[in-house]
């Protein structure tokens, strides 16, 4: 944001690319979750753009992106995410972006020593060569201590009028904000992916090693999302709908899985995921059962819809909490 | 000028308004779109989208938890 207005600011006619890549942190999850809905769902690419007065192309990049997620050169930060990689992505596309549509450079937000990986004054060049962009990748806001690019030598961008912050500090960029009339500038830091999420990456750690590739589709990691994950057996795992908004969302997946809910009580539309054969029903059953109403109850009776089979009705008696190992949650 | 249904029900923001804008991309100036989604997300993500590229919303309906948000196309379409 401040990047882009330092740009405006030297009369440079900007437009901002958002890649959207499936595990961006955006209206979703506010949108399943009822709880939720009172945030504001607003898209924060989309509200900035607004505030700058620029256009705004959101890209989808779901399956190119999979081979980064997948399979990072530069390996992952903390969690799942790989950063660095995800950076020498991004700016490759941009930089196909600009060529196609006859814009000269492309700038970036980064700050020197901002991000432990992919941040770092020598991953700078890294990302500059493997994207391609080369020295059509300015970084307005510490262009001061990096060396002159295109846009600088050329003087389309009077470098004088850059920056050089660095460091993991915000104050300089805060002040600059305030300078710049921004008030309310968006989400600073990290939260705006969930690859950077332990929990998040956790069941995609899981869903890889349950299916013995590293492998996923749109709606496996749409499903991370969503819902309580245990895995009580290696070869499956259920996905529990903890309030109506999230229900709602699982009912689009009936058609794909097999699924339980409880009949006698209020409760939970129940994923299941994996090979089930008829013991595992039965303790998918009795779980739908303990995240039902009737969790104390003798019995509770469960509708059972099995992929490619006719549905079947099973009485059971829920779980208690001290059944369900800790280690079954994912 | 033609009038469109573009079908991004089920899809969650902001899948539809990457539908929206590639189907808008390819429709000249006039032409309206009646954009069906689920998402409730779009109700605020495709206005914003139309006001930053020049492009109108004429109207939105809501029924059963189905969204209809019809959007004219504006001049300088891109
Ligand atoms: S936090 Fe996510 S989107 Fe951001 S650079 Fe890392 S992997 Fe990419």
């Amino acid at each position: 944001m401040l990047a882009t207005q330092a740009m405006l600011e030297q009369g440079i006619h900007v437009e901002g690319i958002n890649f959207y890549t499936g595990f961006c942190v955006e209206g979703h999850t506010h949108a399943i979750r009822k709880k939720d809905k009172a945030k504001p769902k607003r898209n924060n690419a989309l509200w900035v753009a607004e505030q700058l007065g620029i256009k705004l192309h959101i890209i989808d990049v779901i399956d190119e992106y999979k081979d980064v997620v997948i399979n990072p050169k530069h390996g992952y930060g903390s969690n799942m995410n790989p950063c660095l990689d995800c950076k020498c992505f991004m700016v490759r596309k941009a930089h196909e972006w600009i060529e196609e549509h006859n814009f000269d450079f492309i700038i970036t937000g980064e700050v020197v020593g901002q991000r432990p990986m992919s941040q770092r004054r020598d991953t700078m060049p890294v990302i500059q060569r493997e994207s391609g962009a080369e020295d059509r990748l300015l970084r307005p806001l510490c262009a001061k201590i990096l060396p002159a690019t295109l846009p600088e030598r050329e003087g389309w961008v009077d470098r004088e009028k850059l920056f050089g912050f660095n460091g993991r500090g915000r104050k300089p960029q805060i002040a600059l904000a305030e300078k710049m009339g921004i008030s309310d500038f968006a989400q600073p830091s990290g939260g705006c992916c969930f690859l950077t999420d332990a929990a998040y990456s956790g069941k995609l750690a899981d869903l890889w090693s349950a299916r013995g590739e590293r492998r996923y589709e749109l709606d496996d990691i749409m499903l991370l999302k969503v819902g309580r994950h245990l895995r009580p057996r290696p070869h499956f795992k259920i996905i529990v709908g903890r309030e109506e908004g999230e229900n709602r969302f699982l009912e689009g997946y009936r058609k794909q899985f097999t699924h339980l809910y409880t009949t006698s009580h209020p409760g939970p539309l129940v994923l299941l995921d994996g090979k089930a054969n008829d013991n595992d029903l039965q303790l998918a059953a009795q779980l739908a059962a303990r995240f039902s109403q009737g969790k104390m109850a003798e019995t509770v009776r469960v509708e059972l819809h099995e992929k490619g089979a006719a549905k079947r009705e099973l009485d059971v008696t829920p779980l208690t909490n001290e059944e369900i190992p800790v280690e079954w949650y994912l | 000028m033609s009038h469109h249904q573009l079908d991004a029900r089920r899809m969650l923001c902001p899948m539809p308004v990457i539908r929206t804008q590639n189907f808008v991309a390819k429709l000249p100036a006039g032409d309206t779109v009646d954009v069906l989604c689920t998402d409730p997300g779009a109700l605020h993500d495709i206005p914003a989208w139309c006001r930053i590229h020049g492009h109108e919303i004429i109207g939105t309906q809501e029924q059963d938890g189905e969204l209809m948000i019809s959007v004219r196309v504006g001049a300088n379409s891109d």
